[in-house]
């Protein structure tokens, strides 16, 4: 097998790892800090590439410049997205905050397939166009052929908002809150953080990243419908699970092992079972590392 | 008591009169068996072509019926389950149906096919597409008047080898029912055709990203990709081509012969192939059909209709051509004798499929498909 094979199936992986893990993030954050898996999550994903849908196809009728677009209509998207993750944690998972556990997943199932057909039934059960909102870069073309400028902005993108997510948690006050609350809800509470205003910070962040992956998605695949968030939701959530869920470079890397996994298994061996392999790799991995590649293994708290 | 027994013997001899003139005129119709789904959840595939038989035959009863006699329907219900067609067929064969038109489902068709095969009656089904039950070659009684699975995947070897001058090909599918069996019959025909076969995969359908498949089909450098499957798919995966700038040459069949497709897929869907049912909507028999249709109950026609039209036309045809309604005699007029019907103008070969009718290779061409001649 030749090098430039190999590198192409290995940048491919990159790219759908990007994608993987700009919706993980959401993932393993809501579940750092309130132990809910947010199974509406794939959910934001798709309406952040609705609404970038909607808001590019109506400023490219207006007559807008490329650059324009693509950051006014990633913008609407992240709003509109962080708007629902935010709505969606004080209409579903707040009043059942001190529920058991299963109440809150169950909540978040409902949650899901509310908005899937919310999304069927306000738009279209159709598949719909999705224009490439990014143009092929001219410096770019001598090795477009290795990877496409779409595939070249996804992983420029997700790295740049791997670094502010990353400064985000550091060094700011609502990152140093949001840790303070992963670590000990009570105690952060009794030393004055507003721990409400935590969680929802996080399902808003979350949202954000997730509808950024869902707009560039779009862009490089094509097209969109209402079904699209559940299955990236699901690998993307596998992925957090694979690198430690909770962690958030745990996040990054166990999408970017699942996306590499998928694309090599396809180029090398067949694209048949590529779903089936992922799994095998997550149920072997799971096996030696319980808690995940980079997860802490928790003792309960009694 | 003399002058009743004279009475009594007038009676009894009219009474044997009516009975002779009645069996008489009982040998004076023929009987068309028309069996299919007519109730449970894939009626609206059968009762379609209750309507087509029932209105052909009432027009060519009105003008004096075939060979002189009238044509009387015998309708039957096989609900399209194969337990049940056994036993429809039973029924249309000791009710004395002369031939059959049906069934519908191709499970449905061959459980009853062997009951008509030994009493010899002829059967042309408007919709049972499985290849086996004409190539087989087991049921000589059997004819149908629409395309069997295969002639799609025999249609694209054919064009892509002739036409495209193709030696290598890629073969992608959806794994599903439908488009995997797509994909196993374009294997066939293409390797028999003499073209190479370097890729036969499955994806999975609705994955994030297809980028990585069509790495590989990049580094195998195929002349054509086959795509068995729906158009969901085959667009994302010809838009990543085509972004790779990739010039392989990709046809899909009637799944993605769909105006979707072209919507989604935009300018990347320009220079794809795919095969569907040829184009019938300009034939002024389908048109006076589908007329006749509405003045009758007022709807537009439903599945097969057209295909059950054609064949009620066809077997009527064949058997006013043979004199008779013996086997052999309408088997022949069947194979030799052309036929206008709103598929256009046709006959049977030797198998039992129409010829004529069946699929064209649509190239799409600044967002439409046209029909390549």
């Amino acid at each position: 097998m030749d090098f430039e094979y190999f590198t192409q199936l290995f940048l491919g992986g990159l790219t759908r790892g990007s994608i993987y893990a700009l919706i993980a993030l959401g993932y393993t954050m809501v579940y750092g800090i309130i132990e809910l898996i947010n199974f509406a999550h794939g959910e934001i994903y798709m309406i952040g590439a609705f609404t970038g849908l909607i808001i590019s196809s109506v400023l490219t009728m207006m007559g807008m410049p490329t650059l324009a677009v693509i950051v006014l209509a990633g913008m609407a998207a992240i709003i509109y997205s962080c708007s629902y993750g935010y709505t969606i944690e004080k209409i579903a998972y707040k009043p059942l905050r001190n529920a058991p556990r299963l109440s809150a997943l169950i909540s978040a199932i409902g949650m899901s397939l509310f908005l899937q057909n919310y999304v069927l039934l306000a738009q279209t059960s159709d598949f719909l166009p999705f224009p490439s909102l990014v143009p092929n870069f001219a410096f770019w073309e001598p090795y477009s052929h290795i990877i496409s400028s779409a595939e070249l902005m996804i992983l420029l993108t997700t790295l740049i908002v791997m670094i502010l997510l990353t400064l985000l948690i550091k060094f700011t006050k609502i990152g140093k809150a949001m840790r303070a609350t992963s670590q000990d809800k009570v105690m952060a509470s009794l030393l004055g953080i507003n721990v409400d205003q935590v969680i929802s910070a996080t399902f808003v962040v979350g949202s954000a990243t997730a509808a950024i992956g869902g707009i560039l998605i779009a862009s490089h695949i094509g097209q969109i419908n209402f079904y699209m968030g559940f299955i990236a939701g699901i690998k993307a959530f596998v992925a957090a699970v694979l690198g430690g869920i909770g962690s958030i470079p745990g996040a990054v890397l166990g999408s970017f092992v699942l996306g590499w996994t998928e694309s090599f298994f396809t180029g090398y061996i067949s694209s048949d079972y590529e779903d089936v392999f992922a799994f095998i790799f997550l149920v072997v991995i799971l096996i030696f590392r319980p808690s995940g590649i980079l997860g802490r293994s928790q003792a309960q708290k009694v | 008591m003399k002058k009743m027994g004279k009475w009594l013997a007038v009676l009894t001899v009219s009474l044997f009169t009516l009975t002779v003139a009645g069996g008489a005129l009982a040998a004076d119709t023929i009987k068309l068996g028309v069996a299919g789904a007519h109730s449970g959840d894939l009626a609206s595939y059968g009762l379609p072509t209750v309507n087509a038989a029932k209105l052909v035959v009432k027009k060519i009863n009105e003008s004096g019926g075939v060979l002189g006699k009238q044509i009387e329907l015998l309708i039957e219900d096989d609900v399209c389950k194969p337990e049940v067609a056994g036993n429809t067929a039973t029924k249309l064969v000791s009710d004395g149906a002369n031939v059959v038109i049906g069934h519908i489902c191709s499970g449905a068709t061959k459980a009853a096919l062997g009951i008509y095969k030994e009493s010899k009656i002829i059967t042309i089904s408007p919709s049972a597409t499985s290849p086996d039950l004409t190539l087989s070659g087991e049921y000589p009684n059997f004819f149908r008047t629409i395309a069997h699975d295969a002639v799609q995947a025999q249609v694209q070897a054919k064009y892509a080898m002739e036409t495209l001058k193709i030696k290598t090909l890629a073969i992608l599918h959806d794994k599903g029912d439908y488009g995997k069996g797509q994909a196993e019959l374009a294997q066939k025909y293409f390797t028999e055709a003499g073209a190479k076969v370097v890729l036969f995969e499955g994806v999975t359908p609705g994955a994030v990203d297809y980028s990585a498949i069509v790495t590989k089909v990049n580094s195998k450098k195929p002349d054509l990709v086959i795509w068995g499957g729906y158009h969901p798919e085959a667009s994302k995966i010809i838009t990543l081509i085509r972004k790779k700038k990739m010039k392989t040459i990709f046809m899909g069949g009637d799944g993605i012969k769909d105006d979707t497709f072209i919507k989604v897929a935009g300018d990347f869907a320009d220079g794809v192939y795919a095969t569907g049912p040829m184009d019938i909507s300009q034939n002024p028999l389908s048109i006076q059909a589908k007329k006749e249709h509405q003045d009758a109950y007022g709807s537009d026609p439903g599945a097969f209709y057209d295909n059950a039209y054609s064949a009620t036309l066809a077997i009527l045809n064949a058997i006013q051509k043979a004199g008779s309604t013996d086997y052999a005699a309408i088997i022949k007029a069947l194979q030799t004798e052309d036929v206008e019907t709103p598929l256009g103008k046709i006959k049977f070969n030797e198998k039992g499929d129409a010829t004529g009718i069946g699929f064209s290779v649509y190239k799409i061409e600044k967002g439409a498909f046209v029909e390549q001649k």
